[in-house]
């Protein structure tokens, strides 16, 4: 499976996804900003950051960067797209994603490992993981907390889209829980067509047991079955 | 000529900053019912015509100053 990273001035997480993505055999490539042309991918991947220092708001700037008007048309033809913490925000302020990330709620930047809940295991991201498997995973945000408009929400709920929930280590997704102040713990959302998903924890950092967990890695043998 | 944008959250969306300045306005004595932060820019544009250079700072507001989901804005000719 061939894959891209898009770089942009402040990514700092596109190393890590580009390891785990060699480590699970991916055939990746790195492509910068000014880029005009995507190498054939399968999967294109926005990695976490402070893409242009998080300037008039995280993600607006990479959102209107060259490469981005190609990975609207490969996201339009059914390219598999996953954004990562900045990629999610990013995703957003593109519209490929609806909803946006809002400052966290008590308004610290918070990196810690929490725990999220699979509400989708049908998709192409997430069917090697069971329903409502809960996953320790890392999160290493300011703006993670996630908001929409009751149409959007009703839009996520019906049509199975929200894709990860912050939930306690035993499942339970409560106030207790949710890290960020996100709209009904949502952690993570696909489009409906399912082909893209924005998700603020990093799975890239979870695929190694010597420096963390391996819970990140059926994200990626997901995208390989 | 010259335009001012003021942004500002939407009503029904939380400002975690406005609430902190808020509460610090209150503890240093400083009464007040209610405060909502925002951002100010100010645009100059090459154009002639008020119409036409309204039209086009509209836009650029539509399509990167403003996130029209949480956000509010309002044009003002300097």
């Amino acid at each position: 499976m061939k894959s891209s990273v898009i770089v942009f001035p402040g990514s700092n997480c596109d190393r890590d996804i580009a390891v785990a993505l060699e480590k699970m055999q991916f055939k990746n490539q790195m492509v910068w900003h000014k880029e005009t042309k995507l190498p054939k991918s399968d999967l294109i991947v926005l990695p976490g950051g402070f893409s242009y220092g998080d300037y008039l708001r995280s993600g607006a700037i990479a959102g209107k960067s060259l490469i981005i008007d190609e990975v609207i048309r490969a996201a339009n033809d059914g390219c598999l797209i996953l954004g990562i913490c900045n990629g999610f925000q990013i995703l957003t302020e593109t519209g490929l994603l609806k909803g946006t990330l809002l400052r966290n709620k008590n308004l610290k930047f918070i990196n810690k490992d929490i725990h999220v809940k699979v509400m989708n295991s049908k998709t192409k991201f997430s069917n090697k993981y069971k329903k409502d498997e809960v996953l320790k995973i890392n999160i290493a945000h300011n703006e993670g907390n996630f908001f929409t408009g009751n149409a959007h929400l009703q839009e996520l709920n019906e049509n199975n889209l929200i894709a990860f929930k912050y939930c306690s280590e035993k499942g339970n997704v409560d106030n207790q829980s949710n890290p960020n102040g996100s709209l009904d713990n949502i952690a993570g959302i696909y489009n409906s067509k399912k082909n893209i998903l924005g998700m603020m924890p990093h799975p890239e950092r979870m695929v190694d047991k010597l420096i963390s967990n391996t819970d990140g890695v059926n994200l990626f043998s997901s995208l390989l079955n | 000529m010259k335009f001012s944008i003021t942004v500002t959250l939407k009503k029904d969306v939380l400002d975690p900053q406005g609430k902190v300045v808020q509460n610090t306005l209150t503890n240093i004595g400083l009464n007040l019912k209610n405060i909502r932060q925002g951002k100010y820019f100010v645009i100059e544009v090459d154009e002639k015509d008020p119409a036409i250079a309204e039209k086009n700072v509209d836009e650029m507001c539509r399509k990167l100053l403003v996130n029209l989901i949480i956000e509010d804005y309002k044009i003002n000719k300097l």
